[in-house]
This record gives C-alpha cells, structure tokens and sequence, in this order.
C-alpha cells in the first residue's frame, strides 16, 4: 500500500448542496467579511482593546472548511477562521464582546480576539496564541473520539508559518500513527506575519509533507468555498469511515497585514491589488451563484440586509454590555472548590470574593 | 500484608485507578509492551489493552498536547515522562496551554504527568535533574513530590482524581530502595498537605523528596552526637504549599533549615523562606538557612555528583550552625 494516497474527489458532496445550503454558505462569508469591517469601525474608535485580525479574502477557507463537518464534529480554528467559528454557531455578539473585552464575553475577558471555543454545546474549541499547539491538542480530542467509538472527526487550522513548529509535526505525527479521525487544514496564505512561504519552507508545497507522515493529503483552491467544501468533505467523511489523517492545503493570500497594525510593507507592490481585483472569494461566488446556479441578486441583497441588521443590533447589545469586575481576575485557576484544601490558594480566592480587590500575592500577609 | 516497593506503589496506583475509572488511560514512550524505562507500568499492558496503554512517538509536546485534548472530552489520561528531564520539551504545552485552560476558556485538563526525576544515582545531566521550581511559577499547575511509598501511592490516586493537572515527580533513588507495608484499602492521600516525618523540639529540617531521608539520618545523628530534638517536615506537594504546616513547625521550633536536591538558586526553598518571613518572622531564633545542590549541571562521576548534591553531612553541619545561632 502506498504511504499517501490522494483524496479521491467524490463529486456527489457538491451534487448534494441544497440551494439553501449554497445560500448559506455565502451568508457566513458575507457575516465574517461584514463583522471583521464592523470591528475595524470599533477598532478605529478605540473600543476594540487588543489587536484586530483579518481575514479578508480567507473566507473561503474558513467557512467552506467548517462547512464539511457535522454538528457533533470538533473544530479547532486559528486567527484567521472567524467564518469557521460563525459556521459553528458563534454570534457576532460573542465576538465583539471579547474584542471589546467585556465582563459577559465567553472568556469572562480573561482572553482576546476569537480565542473562545465552546466543547459543550457547538464543538468548536478555543486557540492559543502559540502557533501549532492546536494540532496534538485535537490529535488528542480526536484520540479520545476514537477511544470511545464515537463517530466523531476533528478538524485543525493551521498556517503556512505553523507548519515549521515542533508542535504541528509532534501532533500530526501522533495522530497518523494513532489513526486518530483527524483533518489538519493548513490554509496557505502566502505570508507568516511578513515571512514569505519560501522562507518559511524549501518544501514546493506544504502538501508534500503529508507523505512524511505517511498520511492522506490534498490540496485546493482556497479562494472557491465549493472547491474548498469539496476536499475538506472528502477529507472529513474518510476520517469518520477509519481512514485516519488527512492533510489539505489551501491555496489563497492574506490581503491584510498580520494585524490591523502591520502596513504590510514587505508585500511587492501590487500583489495584494492583482488579488482583490480578481481572486475575491466573495467575488468569485457571488459569480457563480448568479451564474452557475441561477441565484438572483434579490436573495443575496436580502441576506446582506439580514447580516448588517444581526451586527447592527449585536454592536448596540455589546457596547451596552458591562466590563468585567476585577476580582473575578482571581477565580478560577483551578477546579472549584478545590479537590484538597489548599490554604494559599483560599486565601487569596476568599480575598477576592469578599473584597473584590486585587489580591496582594499568594501567602502574603496584608491583613 | 507485604512490604512493596515506592516503584511498586505507583504500579498499584495506576493499575487501582485504572480499574476503577475506564476513562483512566496511560500513554508515554516504551510504557505498553515494555513495561517502561524503570517498569512502572509493567504487566498493565496485558491487563487493560493497547488501547489504554499507548506507545507514543518520541514527541513530548504531541503526546502531553494529545493528553490535554482527551482531557478536554472527560478521559483521564496519564502521561509518563521517560524521565522528568524531558518534561522540558513539554515546557510549551503545559505553561501556555494546559495551565491556562480552565481559567482561559472554562476547559479542565484532568491529567497527571508522572516520571522519575533526581539524582544520587549517577544519571548525569540529562537524567537526574529536578525541574520542579520551573513550574512552580505557573499558576494552574498542581506538583506533588512523594518521598515514601505509601505517599506515591495515595498522591498518584489522588492526582489522577484531580480536576486540574498534576505533574507527579518519582524520585528514582527511591524506587527500589523504599519498602513499607501499605494501608490496605483506597489509600488516597490529599494533595496539599505536608506530612510530619518526625518530630522534634529544637530544629526543623523542611524538605521533600529523597532528601527526607537525609534529612531524617541527619536528624538521628544529631540527636545522638548533639542531644538535639529535630523536626522534620516532609512537604509532598510543593504547589500548592502547605503554609499552615510550614508555620506550625517554625512556632514549634523557632529554627529552620531548608533541604532540598534541586540547585539553589531559585529553587523553592527560597519561597519557603519567604513566606516564612512574612508568616513567622517573630518566631524565628535565627536566619533561614538553606541547603541545596551546588548552582552546575548536574555531573556523572561519583566524586562529583557527591560533591554537586545535598549530602548529610552537610544537613548535619547547616543543622549546627541554625541550632547554635
């Protein structure tokens, strides 16, 4: 048997597409393009507290990714995968509420940006800022799917520049031998922060590693949400059926700079023009809606209206919303109440309730 | 009951908890059919399957990173450091990413990182250190350091039990060297809690770890040499501490030497100091005084290693010089 075996394209996923299913995935583009221009706006006012991270021209990859799994499957998304999270069940509410560091944010505003997942109720699972250290944790979540029998697949973002860390080959590595149900997306955007792909790697094609670990791999046009949904389905339904590791790579370009802060200057003059005039993905599907598929531009400017009224009212709730109380900084390090008494630890925890007050140091004494 | 073994003890603990809760699995380098570097999983490979004793790669990283995500979805994983110098390479996914997670995103990670850490046994610097003050400055991180058998059996079960992680250091000159009769039962011990070796009226000797006993035949020698009455406290957990042990003893005592194998320098008897002093400074007769491995590498030949590391001799002499201040 070959140590990599191509995903075969199985064309019936795209025969099977509803038309409110075509529509539904142009209404998640369109959501995380409208959002992430929303929270420039905020940005720009200074509401927004950290960073703000694009992912315009990505939103293909995340949302026609995202769009292969089943509700009960896990997703592990990165910065650049709002859309994933949106197809997921995230609201933009959640959204501007951790941007906006607000104390009814899913992290309580203990985290920035998108860091926030949901393992309970949407299957989506909250990233790190460390590049690649998603990829055991969900060879993990995957290995636990298959301990259990359950019928369940992870799917993992990564980018081009997480590809050079430790922690994709440790957990890509893991998982192939374990045969875990796991689909590792990189999603190739032509840059790590200012670092070209050539730099990043000697390797043509990121793809080319899935050999190395002896796992299936396959790449894509991530600018077609079609193609996209095509290849990660593929992906996602072998790994449900035992075939184990995928690894797909997604073609596109990041049009905006590592943050909103990065001017980009390392970018060839031009590049980022050429590929917002005729490699959009919204562009691009908006065509073929309209074309291909008969959609009429009615349906689209509807759903359009139904995004900027969701953020609209979304953006009045979160600015409204109460920012968090310090002393909750204090809770929850560990499992409450601890499963031992632990002095130094109640101390502090008890300082925080009562007085919710900054607490002076663990085993201080500062009556 | 017979006498077993501190390495025998973490057997029965794995292969008890094991039993008891199906969610309970292993996974480290060498540990299935093997039996791992040391045994300690030896024969529960046989006894639970492939399945709940993985062979992993060599890759710390993925394997403590795959632990957190089976974690995440309810499983209790166990993982197993070939030895505890190798945790280093698992620095990354245990301080960013397992000891932030509940408090980050509300995920508990209910895992245990165990392996044999230490010296005395001419290891060299790869495989004898003792890296636990690197962690102790991790919020969300539990690290427990048994220095008996009985203790590395409770603490191991209580460890697995826990809802947080818990990096569970073995100290591998105690493995084959310790031998007592375990408390029959579900002998589970809290993690938290420091445990008097012996008492004593005149001193006490604070430590963790191999250096109990040491500590405890330093103790002896002076009692027979000096007519001193000396306390020794043996922490077990180092995160959290036991500050109202800690403090008792110094009211006790009035005198404290600390005692510990890992190097000086930022160790966690300077911490100890500390709090001491911001505990009971008014019941101290004299300075704190520690006694800990030399600030190097730690090196292979005999003469050097016995040099490097804590010996008694040199509790019993640091011991003096606190009782004659």
């Amino acid at each position: 048997m070959a140590a990599t075996s191509a995903i075969t394209p199985s064309s019936p996923a795209l025969g099977q597409l509803t038309r409110e299913q075509l529509l539904e995935l142009y209404y998640y583009m369109r959501l995380t393009r409208s959002l992430e221009e929303r929270l420039v706006a905020l940005y720009r006012q200074t509401k927004v507290v950290g960073g703000l991270f694009r992912s315009l021209g990505q939103e293909a990859c995340a949302v026609g990714g995202a769009y292969a799994l089943r509700r009960e499957d896990m997703l592990a998304p990165l910065i650049r995968n709002l859309g994933s999270m949106l197809v997921k069940g995230a609201t933009p509410g959640e959204v501007l509420r951790q941007y906006m560091a607000r104390g009814d944010s899913p992290t309580r505003g203990r985290e920035l940006n998108i860091h926030f997942g949901d393992v309970v109720d949407r299957n989506f699972i909250g990233q790190i800022s460390h590049l690649g250290d998603m990829v055991p944790v969900m060879a993990g979540v995957t290995l636990a799917f298959k301990l259990r029998r359950e019928q369940r697949v992870g799917l993992v973002y990564v980018g081009d520049g997480a590809t050079s860390t430790g922690a994709f080959h440790e957990g890509i590595n893991f998982a192939a031998v374990q045969r875990c149900p796991l689909v590792v997306i990189v999603e190739n955007n032509g840059y790590a922060y200012s670092t070209p792909t050539h730099r990043q790697c000697a390797a043509e094609r990121l793809v080319d590693k899935a050999a190395g670990y002896g796992v299936a791999g396959a790449t894509a046009d991530g600018n077609d949400v079609l193609e996209v949904y095509r290849v990660v389905h593929d992906a996602v339904e072998r790994a449900r059926a035992g075939g184990g590791v995928s690894l797909v790579e997604l073609m596109t370009y990041r049009r905006k700079g590592h943050a909103e802060h990065d001017n980009q200057s390392y970018v060839p003059p031009g590049e980022i023009e050429r590929w917002a005039a005729t490699n959009d993905p919204l562009d691009r599907y908006v065509a073929a809606l309209t074309g291909t598929y008969g959609v009429d531009a009615a349906a689209l400017e509807a759903l359009d209206a139904s995004v900027r009224d969701a953020i609209d009212r979304a953006t009045d709730e979160v600015e409204a919303a109460p920012m968090p109380e310090p002393g909750d900084a204090l809770r929850g390090v560990y499992a409450e109440p601890p499963s031992a008494p632990v002095l130094w630890y109640r101390a502090g925890h008890a300082r925080a309730v009562d007085d919710n007050e900054r607490a002076r140091g663990w085993g201080t004494v500062d009556g | 009951m017979a006498e077993v073994t501190y390495l025998e003890a973490i057997r029965q603990a794995l292969s008890e908890e094991m039993e008891r809760d199906a969610d309970v699995f292993c996974l480290g380098e060498d540990i299935g059919a093997y039996g791992g570097a040391f045994k300690a999983t030896e024969g529960l490979r046989e006894r639970f399957g492939p399945d709940r004793m993985i062979d992993t790669p060599v890759s710390e990283a993925g394997f403590v990173g795959a632990a957190a995500g089976a974690a995440h979805m309810g499983m209790r994983p166990v993982v197993e450091m070939q030895f505890i110098d190798f945790i280093s390479c698992a620095y990354d996914m245990l301080t960013n990413y397992v000891a932030t997670a509940r408090y980050r995103a509300f995920l508990p990670c209910p895992m245990v990182v165990r392996g044999p850490a230490g010296g005395y046994v001419r290891g060299g610097p790869f495989h004898s250190q003792n890296p636990e003050a690197a962690f102790l400055h991790t919020p969300g991180l539990k690290v427990v350091y048994p220095a008996t058998a009985s203790d590395a059996k409770g603490l191991l079960k209580s460890a697995i039990r826990d809802d947080d992680c818990v990096l569970f250091f073995e100290h591998k000159y105690l493995y084959r060297r310790i031998k007592e009769t375990l408390p029959d039962g579900d002998h589970v011990v809290p993690i938290g809690r420091a445990r008097l070796a012996r008492e004593g009226r005149d001193l006490s000797i604070v430590t963790y770890a191999a250096t109990v006993w040491k500590a405890l035949e330093a103790a002896e020698a002076l009692e027979r040499e000096d007519g001193l009455s000396v306390e020794v406290l043996d922490l077990r957990s180092l995160a959290p501490l036991d500050d109202e042990a800690i403090v008792a003893t110094v009211k006790k005592t009035n005198r404290v030497l600390i005692v510990h194998e890992d190097t000086l320098t930022g160790g966690i008897a300077g911490e100890i100091t500390a709090r001491i002093s911001e505990q009971a400074f008014e019941w101290l007769d004299a300075p704190v005084r520690r006694v800990a491995a030399h600030d190097v590498p730690l090196p292979y030949a005999p003469a050097l290693e016995d040099f490097v590391l804590p010996q008694t001799s040199d509790i019993v002499r640091a011991a003096r010089w606190v009782a004659e201040y």
